[in-house]
């Protein structure tokens, strides 16, 4: 198969036999072959540095995100206002990298709960064959037809107060949004993890392993799980794209983060009366979050080419 | 064709029931409670609060309570909005034809779009017309509904001055002036959606294209001398677009979520439009009622794409 072929002469091929359990793709070869990809490194590099941007931004430009200043109020850039300023005379730099900070955590989180659960329910579904089997894809396919923003909309108009009462409007809201939106994007990686462990466990390797006598929960865990990585990463960073997109739109329709917490997609609801005399406003806002899920689309893309090599043809 | 069309009604069916359960468990799991006001009320004696629960069956197990709220849904008995002070089914019916004209119309302009663009990309893998397309599409995927909508107004509206950024559902020219008014406060709705759609179909239908265009049947159509026009279009292109269907079927979903936004930034007076509307306003039989009409909606329109699958691939429907 051509995935022999690729095998780098770096690698001696006598410790890719007696590793069996590390990552199929060794990790030189895996990074060759994204840096083939060059928007994909590109992106990379953006992504970084808006990583970098919201995560020391704010201890080297020590505006406060609500100082309120009507003198200065939906001022274009400046030097002092290096984004300009919104309605009421707030730096536009300092929100964004704050309002930064919640949207790509949120992002973040959101995937990894996604990633988590469908790797639960795929592993699941295919360690065991039958009715919990089909139980677990029922539901997978129940909750693929389910149309995801009305129903985040419902539940977060649902719970929203109670669990702000319980743990604060800020961190309740994180919760919330986070769990929701991670809830309604685990059946993809539930599919392909379910794929992958059916495919694998009737490897020789796995085979092998189960002869020696290795109970079925160490069998997932050193030897089906470590090798289906591959298309979880893959899938995982799309979803970090998607939750971002989700938290955005949530802020956007002003169900989001209390208007207190300037995230990108709440800037940018605020921003939207402004349009015809403040532009800048919504387009810096809008701009952050196109270029980050840009960036992180083309890195899927790229990380797609590197750890499949079947799809990269 | 007809036992595969009633077999996959029958299919729909369960789905149907599933979503009526998750949403009925998602509001019953709520915290809140409709008589909540009246037991803080102290004008209220207690007696007369625990009858009128003992009246609505609100005590009653989950289960019972599920099976009534299903019977009045399937009776038509849709509630009545407190907000607009009209019964829940009429509101809908209202709104509904702006949504399906705004979402049907976006997916035969993405379809336009798409498919051309995606076979032509495919025909002439890694040319300078494939990658433009390929970034293109990546762009238009990653722009997010919200987004590419303010831009459109900020640049056809507010800076070129060609299209209004308000629907207006009562246009007072009549005739051909009113087609043309309406014909120009949907361009920019209905592009946006389009622009979503048409930049993941055409990745969708590029590589569908590539997997049979390099299969035995292609080369013997082309060894037949037959145009090339015809091997395109006959050969490759009706069988590429089998999978495409399924996935476009998957991401409906998503669809819904792009023409909720889309309807809030131009105010359309669709469900979606509604939905915000109602949730702002805490109407609660509204939001369960267009909920589950946009679930309804995706089954049903898996179901076309179904149909379409039998259409195109007539194995299926002798299967």
């Amino acid at each position: 198969m051509a995935g022999s072929t690729l095998a780098s002469p770096t690698v001696s091929t006598g410790q890719q036999h007696s590793l069996a359990a590390a990552p199929a793709s060794p990790g030189i070869e895996t990074w060759r072959r994204f840096c083939r990809h060059r928007l994909a490194v590109a992106s990379t590099a953006i992504l970084a540095a808006m990583l970098l941007a919201v995560a020391f931004g704010p201890l080297l430009w020590q505006v406060p995100i609500n100082d309120i200043d009507f003198g200065a109020h939906l001022e274009g850039p400046s030097w002092a206002h290096p984004l300009g300023t919104d309605d009421l005379g707030q730096d536009l730099l300092a929100r964004m990298l704050y309002g930064g900070r919640i949207s790509l955590a949120v992002g973040l989180a959101a995937a990894l709960v996604a990633i988590i659960v469908g790797t639960a329910i795929g592993a699941i579904a295919g360690m065991s064959r039958g009715s919990i089997d089909a139980a677990l894809m029922w539901l997978t396919d129940l909750f693929l037809s389910l149309p995801p923003l009305p129903l985040l909309l419902l539940v977060i108009y649902l719970f929203r107060e109670s669990l702000k009462q319980l743990v604060g409007p800020e961190f309740g809201t994180f919760i919330l949004i986070v769990a929701v939106i991670g809830g309604f994007r685990w059946m993809q990686v539930a599919r392909l993890v379910r794929a992958q462990f059916l495919s694998l466990r009737e490897k020789e390797f796995v085979e092998a392993a189960r002869a020696l006598g290795m109970s079925s929960s160490r069998l997932v865990v050193r030897h089906i799980l470590p090798n289906s990585l591959g298309p979880i990463i893959v899938a995982g960073t799309i979803d970090v794209a998607a939750a971002i997109i989700a938290e955005s739109t949530l802020s956007f329709l002003g169900l989001g983060f209390p208007p207190d917490i300037p995230t990108w997609g709440r800037i940018l609801f605020d921003a939207k009366d402004y349009l015809d005399i403040a532009p800048h406003w919504a387009l810096f806002a809008g701009g952050a979050i196109f270029l980050a899920v840009l960036s992180i689309n083309f890195i899927g893309d790229g990380l797609r080419d590197a750890l499949d090599p079947r799809t990269s043809a | 064709m007809g036992r595969y069309l009633i077999r996959r009604l029958l299919i729909a069916v369960p789905s149907l029931l599933g979503i009526s359960v998750v949403l009925f468990t998602v509001l019953a799991l709520a915290p809140g409670d409709p008589f909540g006001e009246l037991a803080s009320n102290v004008n209220v004696p207690p007696e007369v609060a625990a009858g009128l629960r003992a009246k609505f069956g609100l005590d009653d197990p989950i289960a019972l309570r599920y099976l009534r709220w299903l019977l009045a849904m399937l009776h038509g008995d849709w509630g009545f909005s407190f907000v607009s002070r009209m019964d829940v089914d009429t509101l809908i019916r209202q709104r509904l034809p702006a949504t399906l004209l705004v979402i049907g119309s976006s997916q035969l302009v993405a379809l336009l779009i798409a498919l051309p663009v995606g076979v032509y990309s495919a025909l002439r893998p890694y040319s300078l017309f494939d990658q433009i397309a390929n970034l293109l599409a990546f762009i238009g995927f990653s722009l997010p509904t919200f987004f590419t909508g303010l831009l459109f107004i900020l640049l056809f509206s507010i800076y070129l001055d060609w299209l209004p950024f308000v629907f207006q559902a009562d246009i007072s020219a009549t005739g051909w002036q009113w087609y043309w008014e309406e014909f120009k406060q949907a361009v920019m709705p209905v592009s946006v959606l389009a622009l979503l759609q048409a930049a993941s179909w055409t990745r969708y239908v590029r590589s569908a294209v590539l997997e049979v265009i390099r299969l035995d049947y292609v080369t013997t159509a082309r060894a037949k001398g037959l145009p090339e026009r015809t091997v395109v279009v006959k050969h490759i292109v009706r069988n590429a677009l089998i999978p495409v269907v399924t996935l476009v079927a998957l991401q409906m979903p998503a669809l819904f979520g792009g023409a909720i936004v889309t309807e809030q930034i131009f105010r359309i007076p669709g469900i979606g439009s509604l939905l915000i509307s109602s949730i702002l306003a805490n109407d609660t039989p509204v939001i369960m009622a267009v909920t589950f009409v946009f679930a309804g909606l995706v089954i049903l329109f898996n179901l076309v794409a179904d149909i379409l699958y039998g259409w195109l691939d007539p194995r299926i429907a002798y299967r």
